[in-house]
């Protein structure tokens, strides 16, 4: 699972994401600005740093969930397997289809564990092979062993892992490319995070992941790539915005840091 | 015998309980004050459902079909007046007022919390349904009387009477349907969106469903006030002597709250019998109507 940086620069590495310029505003509030990055295929991509730099407005940004919150608006250019994000022609809706989302507390809808797969695949018309679709789904999410006698169940019976793994189950159901995950552990214990992080191991052949997360160990562990975040303060101390600090494989970040920011931010110093 | 973990009578919590005692009165004057209520309408009202009518201790009377009292014509003869024509005349009102109000309010509910852009327009209508819940019945038995009888042509008809008690109850059901789809968390929305369902999917096929439970019992509570109403009523032209059943939606009609209204204005002893009977009946159709809420929602929740 170690990438250098010789992997990251040379081309064989195809990349899902180029991000340009980007900075996401909130009204005047200005939440994240000028972030570049390349984010790669198949490769499980962390974004780290403390609370209020951003990392999760950057990465909702990336489905364009941010539209759906008043005044934001995405400056700069995120193209997607080559086609802008954020051209006037392409449709959010298409957007999040192929690029998923799992969020920070799970959240199943309130209906039966079959119905939580059955709605992505009915809204994206999938309905041929229901059934082997919500198996495959699940099995591919590890929870099929579990759930497999009980998939009339309400989804909200299920401990908080078992919610959280059917969440990146139905996600993966409507086949994306990539799946987005915005701390997807904070409300889970350590065994339940463990699954989570194994589960991101076995689906990283088939996806891109990109995951936001508050827990270092967890980024140092589960992550081929590391994006580390943090805020400045605006000259009249009013305003704080996100910035990129730096960007590189997990490796480097963990073991030799080139900005001595981060550094200090890995070695518990601050945040 | 005191240590540091024996408690101390201190002024705080003589306070303390005093205010849970005042807490404790409001419930048991609340309570107090329906159980006497209730009392007194089923202590007049019963003997004249049941077949030794007593009136005080001095007479007693044989009614000799007190059951007929639900299916009868009103009449001049105390113990011969039924509430047919006022019961189908409510019973009607019911079903225009569900009919009218479930699609306005459910429809205008939805539109305004999860679609309406939030802005000052938003804000101004927002704010004017609050106000509007707050508008005196009366002032809707004019609009009625106005619109529906004069400009849409349908007279003193129960249909007109349906159209006011829907306009009358909109806003209360309005403000309740959207207290329910509000209270369905914005995560339900999000996970619906991220797996690729359009702004109407999501709202159609995960929030609403959520809500119905809140929004049934909304409606229900709407529709008790709707049928309880006696002053738009009259105000908008309902009868307040009718010998004949409503059969269509122009008939003309009265009901339930009118006729007893109108019943408690005799002088004659019996006639308080005649009107409890027909309150008991309002009570009890309520009573129904709240238990079919209570069901639905439980139905609903449990196939959530």
């Amino acid at each position: 699972m170690e990438i250098n940086m010789e992997n990251k620069e040379s081309t064989n590495v195809d990349k899902v994401f180029e991000v340009k310029d980007v900075s996401v505003n909130y009204g005047e509030f200005t939440a994240i600005e000028n972030v570049n990055m390349d984010i790669f295929k198949n490769k499980i991509t962390a974004f780290i740093g403390p609370s209020g730099c951003g990392k999760s407005t950057l990465i909702r940004s990336f489905n364009r969930m941010n539209d759906l919150i008043q005044g934001a608006k995405v400056f700069g250019t995120i193209n997607y397997q080559g086609v802008d994000l954020y051209d006037s022609n392409v449709d959010p809706v298409q957007v999040r289809r192929r690029i998923g989302m799992v969020f920070q507390k799970p959240n199943p809808f309130p209906k039966t564990i079959k119905e939580n797969i059955t709605f992505g695949l009915k809204v994206n018309n999938m309905i041929d092979n229901l059934d082997d679709r919500v198996e495959k789904a699940l099995t591919q999410a590890a929870l099929w062993d579990e759930v497999k006698d009980d998939l009339d169940k309400n989804a909200l019976e299920l401990s908080g892992g078992q919610q959280q793994r059917l969440c990146i189950a139905r996600t993966i159901a409507v086949e994306p490319d990539t799946i987005l995950m915005d701390e997807p552990c904070s409300a889970l214990d350590p065994v339940a995070t463990k699954r989570i992080e194994d589960l991101m191991q076995s689906l990283v052949k088939d996806f891109s992941i990109l995951i936001v997360t508050h827990n270092m160990q967890q980024a140092s562990r589960a992550s081929d790539f590391c994006a580390f975040f943090t805020t400045k303060t605006s000259e009249d101390g009013k305003s704080r915005t996100g910035e990129l600090v730096e960007f590189t494989d997990t490796n480097t970040m963990f073991t030799n840091p080139t900005k001595s920011l981060t550094e200090e931010y890995i070695s518990g110093r601050f945040g | 015998m005191s240590n540091i973990l024996t408690g101390r009578k201190t002024e705080n919590s003589i306070k303390e309980s005093l205010f849970l005692f005042l807490l404790y009165l409001c419930v048991v004057i609340a309570i107090l004050t329906l159980m006497t209520l209730i009392f007194d309408v089923l202590s007049t009202g019963l003997n004249r459902l049941t077949d030794d009518y007593e009136i005080g201790l001095i007479n007693k009377i044989q009614i000799e079909n007190p059951r007929d009292f639900l299916t009868t014509l009103d009449s001049r003869d105390p113990l011969k007046a039924g509430i047919g024509p006022a019961f189908v005349g409510t019973i009607w009102l019911m079903i225009i007022v569900i009919t009218a109000t479930f699609p306005l309010g459910a429809g205008a509910a939805i539109y305004l919390q999860e679609f309406a852009p939030k802005n000052r327009l938003t804000r101004f209508i927002e704010l004017n349904l609050t106000n509007l819940a707050g508008v005196p019945s009366v002032i809707y038995g004019l609009l009625g009387l106005a619109v529906f009888v004069r400009l849409a042509g349908f007279g003193r008809s129960v249909l007109s009477g349906g159209l006011t008690l829907t306009l009358l109850i909109l806003p209360v059901v309005i403000v309740a349907s959207r207290e329910a789809l509000k209270a369905v968390p914005d995560t339900i929305r999000q996970g619906a969106l991220a797996l690729g369902a359009t702004k109407f999917q999501a709202v159609f096929r995960q929030v609403v469903p959520s809500a119905i439970p809140g929004m049934v019992t909304g409606m229900v509570l709407g529709l008790s006030r709707a049928i309880g109403e006696t002053a738009p009523l009259i105000f908008m032209g309902a009868l307040t002597y009718v010998n004949y059943f409503p059969d269509n939606p122009l008939s003309g009609f009265t009901a339930i709250p009118i006729q007893v209204y109108n019943w408690i204005g005799y002088p004659q002893e019996e006639w308080k019998n005649t009107a409890s009977a027909g309150i008991i009946l309002l009570l009890a159709l309520l009573l129904t109507m709240n238990s079919l809420a209570l069901f639905i929602r439980n139905r609903f929740e449990k196939d959530l």
